[in-house]
């Protein structure tokens, strides 16, 4: 090792030994709050840790000859990955401590988990990139499970495993055809391999599989069956958690992976990626149509709106990465502000999730539901809300490329979307008025949905310069 | 003054959210100061919009007041009045204050209610002076939010129905111009209106699917902004969610919709469909002509059958749009000076009729003609003025809405007379729904039960009523007024569409 490849995986490595000194401390440890100590703490540190990884280096560094790098496009991946990570873990804590299971492995669990992804996203080899996904997917395997004493939540946890296994299977397989046909693991040596010679069928193979494996993590569509299951059954933190920090790792390691693996190539895979995205779009959105428990409708609208993301992609353009990143990060926020309301939905202090139990939420606390209002609205991409700029930007990146059918499907699909997202707001303005959902948010989660509610809606002045942000990130993954 | 077109957008934004945030206490006494600062919002924005009629120049050149600050990536805020729009501001700002008068009395969730009211206000200004397609599309859209409100809260019995309907109906039209304007954005490199309006758009022939299309890419790109106007206008056949909505939106929510959200399709038509696809538009011309035609004759006759109210000025309303979108689509200065007439004369008529049906809702609760009648007995005032919104919707001269429709009829006679022969049939049509639904309504015998104990306007009322007869009036022997102001717009862009059809 060389002493250079350290200092540019030097943040991997505190975190790393950060969540390794939290599980010895926390296993000596005697105080009986230890869980709710360290996810405190841990929190604390996620967000110094992005301040550190945004504002403290510059440029593009690699490591390990090459299979590990550190650039603008992975930085901004991390400090979104590490601060949605944060306010997931302060999100969770309330209800952890509800349903008595708040223990200390959780926050260890989640900063493996963020190790994993911020592996997968600077993943510039083939091997980092399986490092990454692995130790990403493990911990939440487990996370999923974390309910223990609860049928669905170990249900939930066990078929997560078992797809998320033989989706693993397929991206190993898809990287060996890969190193097979071009000899090397690096993702620089395989695009030379492929500029050099003429592409081979088994190269096409191993992408093919590669895009299976990935599709499955972002749960794309017709890879997305684990979802609904595993986001209905996992404890709601946990859903959170997947539906946030994993698919921006897993979108941002896919666009790197076909840009700088397979770039030359690039007209082979943008029509998948363009198919995939449009299957995503309308299955989404038509499946989240029947759906009553919240939490299954979030997995179906995650679908969709990675259908969204995958359009971006699909382009190729630096401008639809750059859309991809935006469309990303709007995701985030609004998914983190929909769930801080959907964990603190109780009645009689037994968690719910139905649909029905909105019921004139409105008259019960107006702000709240305003801000889940606009965040409803935001999702499902109506101006005045930044939602619909996340939009904009991935058509006009496809339009750019002249892939009209990808855009007209979208812009469809989001119209039958945006029927379930008037739902629940009928339910909560205009609804049967039912039992009163319990009056005990607290006050971390309803400061979260009022912020994001607050985000969505002053964000349309100018996004918060995160455009520029993206661009800057963006072009040097295509310079 | 450099700023008044975005002080006019946002007052009325500002007043909701100061109701949002601040206005607390007691319950009655936050309901009436709810009512009174929408009030004094839409009244001061009016004031506001006079300022800018007293400044406006009708024979300068171009866009004014213009307003520019580059807004997100590629886009900019750009605000901007030209004699076309102008107009659609100051009735938009006239309106509102009426609207908030005439919803005095409703109790049942005042606050969102007003604010609801206030936010849409905002969106309908933006949508006139917008001069950037995304802000424009931005405005446009917006206002679906507050009205899905407004009809699925304060609405009737079938609300769920008609405001689900009502909202994916509009925004699948108007997605759909999204993508066109996408496409704009791409091909011109610019979401510039007043550089996309001199942008020539490709109309050589292509060939889709097998489909020779004639007018090439303009083609697509009108029909992607007609889907979304025409269902906005709305136009025969896209109009079935015009009759729901209007029937179950509350007193307010359908004089606007029906005053002011209508006439952003047909400003739509004037702004983008004409000048920026003049090919495609002449292409379409005759079909559109001939849509406008049926709308006239069908929803008229549909009219006659109604046994609601609401429903019966909602159709009134799809026909007197087949004369705008006739007049528009005849090319010719009358036809074009008529529509923007006729909308601006539809805006208080239809407005002051549904208005009219608001006052006796109010009092027994049904929109059901059958259970009218002999109402002239009990209230005198009601009915005179009723009969006068009755028969300037029928076109009656020294009304507003005879200058509308005889420009737009003197306008597509010039080029397509037969239609304007058909459409001349429904100025007939509409004298005999509307006299008929008066009779049965107002005159007769007051034999029902139900009936005797109405009372006539408030002073309330009649304050609501009489700003919409004078400006009814004095359009109606007046046009000038108007024409003044839209005629140097409407003869520039007439000019400029015949000279970009290749011959």
């Amino acid at each position: 090792m060389f002493p250079g490849d350290l200092t540019t995986i030097l943040p991997e490595l505190v975190l790393a030994s950060y969540g390794l000194a939290a599980l010895i401390w926390a296993v000596f440890s005697k105080t009986p709050r230890t869980g709710t100590a360290l996810i405190w703490l841990t929190s604390f540190f996620l967000v110094g840790l992005s301040l550190w990884i945004g504002l403290a280096t510059t440029g593009t560094k690699e490591a390990f000859g090459g299979a590990f790098v550190d650039d603008g496009f992975s930085r901004f991946a991390k400090v979104v990955i590490v601060l949605s990570s944060a306010v997931v873990l302060l999100l969770s804590q309330d209800y952890l401590e509800r349903e008595r299971i708040l223990k200390f492995e959780f926050p260890v669990l989640v900063v493996f988990a963020v190790l994993g992804m911020m592996i997968m996203v600077s993943a510039h080899g083939l091997m980092v990139l399986y490092m990454g996904i692995e130790l990403q997917s493990l911990s939440l395997y487990v996370l999923a499970a974390f309910h223990r004493n609860y049928s669905k939540s170990t249900e939930a946890g066990l078929k997560y495993f078992v797809l998320g296994a033989l989706s693993s299977g397929l991206l190993l397989y898809g990287a060996s055809l890969t190193y097979g046909f071009s000899g090397t693991t690096l993702m620089s040596g395989i695009s030379e391999a492929i500029a050099n010679d003429d592409t081979s069928v088994g190269l096409l193979f191993g992408l093919a599989f590669l895009i299976v494996g990935l599709a499955f993590k972002v749960s794309a569509a017709p890879f997305h069956m684990w979802a609904p299951d595993v986001y209905e059954g996992a404890p709601t933190p946990v859903t959170l958690f997947l539906a946030t920090a994993p698919k921006v790792a897993a979108m941002v390691l896919f666009a790197r992976l076909l840009r700088e693996a397979f770039g030359p190539i690039a007209s082979d895979w943008q029509v998948i990626i363009g198919g995939i995205a449009f299957v995503s779009m309308f299955l989404g959105s038509i499946a989240a149509i029947g759906q009553v428990d919240i939490k299954r409708l979030m997995a179906y609208s995650s679908i969709a709106h990675m259908g969204y993301a995958l359009m971006g992609i699909a382009a190729g353009t630096e401008q639809g990465f750059q859309a991809m990143l935006l469309y990303m990060v709007i995701y985030t926020v609004m998914n983190v502000g929909t769930f801080a309301f959907i964990l603190s939905m109780r009645k009689g202090g037994r968690p719910v999730s139905d649909i029905y139990s909105l019921g004139l939420y409105s008259r019960q606390s107006p702000v709240k539901a305003f801000s889940l209002l606009l965040l409803l609205f935001s999702l499902a991409g109506i101006v005045p809300l930044v939602g619909f700029f996340a939009k904009l930007y991935v058509f006009l990146a496809v339009i750019d490329v002249g892939m009209y059918w990808l855009a007209l499907g979208g812009a469809i699909a989001s119209v039958i979307g945006a029927y379930y997202y008037l739902r629940l707001v009928y339910f909560m303005y205009f609804g049967e008025a039912g039992e009163d959902l319990d009056d005990t948010m607290p006050r971390i989660s309803m400061i979260t949905l009022v912020i994001s509610g607050a985000l969505v809606i002053v964000g349309v002045a100018n996004l918060f310069g995160i455009i520029d942000i993206t661009q800057a990130a963006t072009g040097m993954l295509f310079n | 003054m450099n700023n008044l077109l975005t002080v006019i957008t946002f007052t009325p934004l500002i007043a909701a959210l100061i109701t949002m945030f601040f206005i607390r206490g007691e319950e009655a006494a936050t309901a009436r100061n709810i009512k009174f600062l929408a009030l004094v919002a839409t009244g001061a924005t009016f004031v506001i919009s006079l300022f800018l009629i007293l400044g406006f120049e009708p024979s300068a050149d171009g866009f004014q007041f213009v307003e520019e600050y580059t807004w997100l990536f590629g886009l900019q805020y750009k605000m901007g009045v030209d004699g076309i729009s102008v107009l659609f501001i100051v009735l938009t700002t006239f309106l509102m204050p009426i609207t908030v008068l005439a919803c005095w009395k409703v109790e049942h969730r005042i606050k969102e209610f007003m604010v609801s009211f206030l936010v849409l206000e905002t969106f309908m200004i933006g949508v006139f002076c917008s001069l950037d397609l995304v802000l424009f599309y931005f405005f446009f859209e917006a206002g679906l939010i507050p009205m899905f409100l407004i009809i699925g809260i304060w609405g009737g019995e079938r609300k769920l129905y008609a405001t689900f309907k009502f909202f994916l109906y509009t925004l699948l039209g108007s997605i759909l111009m999204l993508i066109a304007m996408v496409y704009m954005w791409v091909d011109a490199g610019t979401t510039d209106i007043e550089v996309l309006l001199t942008h020539e758009f490709s109309y050589l022939p292509l060939s889709l699917l097998g489909w020779d299309i004639v007018g090439g890419i303009q083609s697509l790109l009108w029909l992607a902004f007609f889907s979304s106007f025409a269902v906005k206008l709305p136009m025969w056949p896209f109009h079935t969610w015009l009759p729901d909505a209007h029937v179950e939106a509350p007193t307010g929510g359908s004089v606007i919709l029906a005053a002011i959200l209508l006439k952003m399709g047909g400003y739509g038509f004037l702004r983008f469909s004409l000048p920026m696809f003049p090919v495609a538009s002449e292409v379409f011309s005759d079909f559109v002509i001939w849509l406008s035609v049926i709308a006239i004759i069908y929803t008229s006759l549909v009219a006659m059958m109604q046994e609601d109210i609401k429903k019966l000025i909602a159709y009134s309303s799809v026909a007197h749009m087949g004369f705008v979108t006739i007049g528009i689509f005849s090319f010719t200065h009358q036809g074009l000076e008529g529509a923007i007439f006729q909308m601006l004369s539809h805006g208080l008529i239809s407005g002051a009729l549904f208005l009219c049906v608001g006052v006796v809702y109010d009092q027994i609760h049904t929109r059901k003609i059958a259970d009218y009648g002999g109402l002239v007995i009990r209230m005198p005032v009601y009915a005179l003025g009723f009969m006068f919104f009755t028969l300037a919707n029928v076109g009656l001269p020294g009304t507003s809405g005879f200058v509308g429709e005889f420009l737009t009829l003197a306008g597509i006679f010039q080029v397509n007379t037969w239609a304007a022969f058909f459409a001349a049939t429904g100025v007939i049509l509409s004298a005999a729904y509307a006299l008929w639904v008066f009779r049965r309504v107002v005159l007769g015998d007051l034999v029902k039960a139900s009936l005797a104990s109405v009372v006539d306007l408030s002073s309330r009322e009649k304050l609501v009523f009489a700003p919409l007869i004078i400006m009814t009036l004095l359009l109606g022997v007046y046009p000038s007024l108007v024409t003044d102001i839209t005629g140097p717009a409407v003869m520039e862009l007439k000019n400029h569409v015949l000279a970009s059809l290749p011959n």
